[in-house]
């Protein structure tokens, strides 16, 4: 009997234990709410529609999840995933090479987000300052390339359409993706001798270089991973929507780490997850969706995602003690 | 050089723009021997020890180690050579779980392919025998180390510390905001290196702390060595004393 019961706290305690745990519960929440008041929130259509929309801002979040994990920010992210297909479709339109083309901007993303590194630990300035700035800059420079107009969307880029979101059966190519993203980064969070210094980086600094890990370099390494994933995601929405559209990614940095923090990371750095943030991304997504299946006026979603952020971080932190006093 | 010495600091002098926080020290720590490094708050300890470890060079002054020159540019080469540094407040991380702490850094690795993958079993396995080696019976290698006690925390360091074969290990105030019970659980731990043949200098200003074990104590004040002295042939309030002496 008295085994019984122990064995039976342990498995509520690993349960407990999951990081996802709480983020998954309000997924299944929030869904239930939606299939209640409207029926075909469930159906075969609109789940194709959600599952079309999410790894935009899934891949995105995913890469700032990693970044915030080792303690900086990137609020560039929304910049950077309109400036991408943008020079993309533009060099394509000048007579470059569409793969040529995808790898130069692809690497230009790489490069931004080496420079946001490399200016904020040579200067030992906030992250927050360094991409706020360059948020500016680089949307700047997309209306500056643009003159606020969308440019044309390239015949010559169909084959990348096709192999960024088209449709496979069911779901789209950029789903497949988007699952690639994700488990190559859990792969490298949690099964990586990289992963265990990006943790140690965000959760403490001084500790993880007496033991030798080159921080600056892990930090720099995760704003090109957060950068280059940023762009990645512009490219995909670039290219589901076959428009190029110079005010894309607006306010979505905030969404990336409203992704991120919903899924249990930390603002500070040293906790979080990439399947968290998965599940935030859904989270979001699946509130923007639902709420125009409720025919709610659009201007809600803004005032969920708020409540829904603030709800999970309280939850985290205070079960996170419970859990802690338990053992 | 002496064939005698585990390391040997000569003539070490450092400044940080005109202020000199060091001038002209000299230490030197046998092989299991405890040495204990005193001084009041701003007396140049953590300059001392910082240019030991690795993390900056001394604008003038040699090292010796185990007999031979050496210059450390950075901490890791400090940790290669067998001098490891545990701060309290850096020692390890809360927010990760002991056998991630313990081989920070120095993961286990099982190769697949092209690919390196981090043998968590291995390093759970290897975690619970370092962990036994310093008598801390913790409950799980998979346990987050921010739910440890102060002086558990600083096992874990201690156990880390000797897995990898360290031969001199340096604690920085190791007994700060420490109950009476763990401070003295810690210099057990002390004691225990000891025995095992690895040498520690052990930083604090609690002169009742670092008597009782230190075979020898070593005193600086205001960047000058005031003098080394064999316990025997002083007593904690002489040394006090010599702390404060302006």
């Amino acid at each position: 009997m008295a085994k019984d019961k122990v064995l039976g706290k342990w498995w509520f305690l690993k349960i407990l234990s999951i990081k996802e745990l709480i983020s998954l519960v309000m997924l299944i929440v929030v869904v239930m709410v939606f299939y209640a008041i409207s029926n075909i929130f469930l159906s075969w259509d609109n789940i194709g529609v959600i599952l079309e929309i999410v790894p935009e801002l899934g891949i995105a979040a995913a890469g700032i999840t990693v970044l915030m994990i080792s303690g900086e920010f990137d609020l560039s992210v929304g910049s950077v995933f309109a400036l991408a297909p943008i020079v993309l479709m533009m060099m394509v339109d000048a007579g470059i090479p569409l793969l040529v083309a995808t790898l130069i901007s692809l690497s230009f993303c790489c490069g931004i987000g080496a420079l946001n590194g490399t200016i904020t630990l040579r200067f030992g300035i906030p992250s927050f300052i360094t991409t706020l700035g360059m948020m500016m800059v680089w949307r700047g420079v997309v209306l500056l390339i643009t003159g606020g107009w969308p440019p044309p969307f390239p015949d010559k880029a169909i084959p990348l359409k096709q192999a960024v979101v088209g449709q496979l059966g069911l779901i789209y190519a950029s789903l497949i993706w988007y699952a690639g993203v994700t488990i190559i980064l859990w792969i490298l969070l949690e099964r990586s001798r990289y992963g265990n210094w990006v943790f140690a980086t965000g959760g403490n600094r001084q500790a993880a270089r007496v033991l030798g890990i080159n921080i600056a370099r892990v930090k720099v390494l995760n704003f090109v991973i957060a950068s280059f994933l940023a762009g990645f995601a512009g490219i995909v929405q670039g290219t589901r929507l076959g428009a190029l559209v110079p005010s894309a990614g607006t306010g979505m940095e905030l969404d990336c780490i409203a992704a991120a923090v919903i899924g249990g990371t930390y603002l500070m750095g040293g906790v979080g997850t990439v399947l968290g943030t998965v599940i935030g991304s859904f989270l979001i997504r699946i509130i923007d969706n639902g709420l125009v299946m409720a025919s709610a006026p659009g201007y809600w979603f803004r005032v969920f995602i708020g409540l829904i952020t603030i709800v999970a971080v309280i939850i985290n932190v205070t079960l996170g003690k419970r859990i802690s006093k338990l053992r | 050089m002496s064939n005698t010495s585990l390391v040997k600091l000569l003539n070490i002098h450092k400044w940080f723009g005109r202020v000199c926080a060091l001038e002209g020290v000299e230490l030197d720590v046998d092989y299991s021997e405890i040495v204990g490094l005193v001084g009041d708050n701003g007396a140049g300890k953590s300059t001392l020890i910082k240019i030991l470890s690795g993390v900056y060079p001394p604008d003038k002054g040699e090292i010796y180690w185990q007999g031979e020159k050496v210059e450390f540019s950075s901490p890791q080469e400090a940790i290669t050579a067998g001098i490891e540094t545990i701060y309290q407040e850096t020692a390890v991380v809360d927010s990760m779980n002991i056998m991630r702490n313990i081989f920070m850094g120095r993961e286990k690795i099982r190769q697949i392919g092209p690919f390196g993958w981090l043998d968590l079993k291995k390093m759970a396995r290897e975690s619970i025998k370092a962990l036994e080696k310093v008598n801390l019976h913790l409950r799980s290698p998979a346990a987050m180390v921010g739910e440890l006690s102060g002086g558990q925390r600083q096992g874990v360091a201690i156990a880390r510390a000797m897995y990898f074969k360290t031969k001199l290990l340096i604690l920085d105030e190791p007994t700060n905001n420490l109950s009476v019970k763990e401070s003295k659980r810690i210099l057990e731990f002390i004691k225990d290196l000891k025995n095992q043949g690895i040498s520690s200098i052990f930083i604090t200003h609690n002169l009742h702390h670092v008597y009782p074990v230190a075979d020898r104590i070593f005193v600086l004040s205001h960047g000058k060595e005031v003098g080394v002295y064999l316990k025997e042939d002083t007593s904690i309030d002489e040394l006090t004393e010599l702390i404060t002496l302006k």
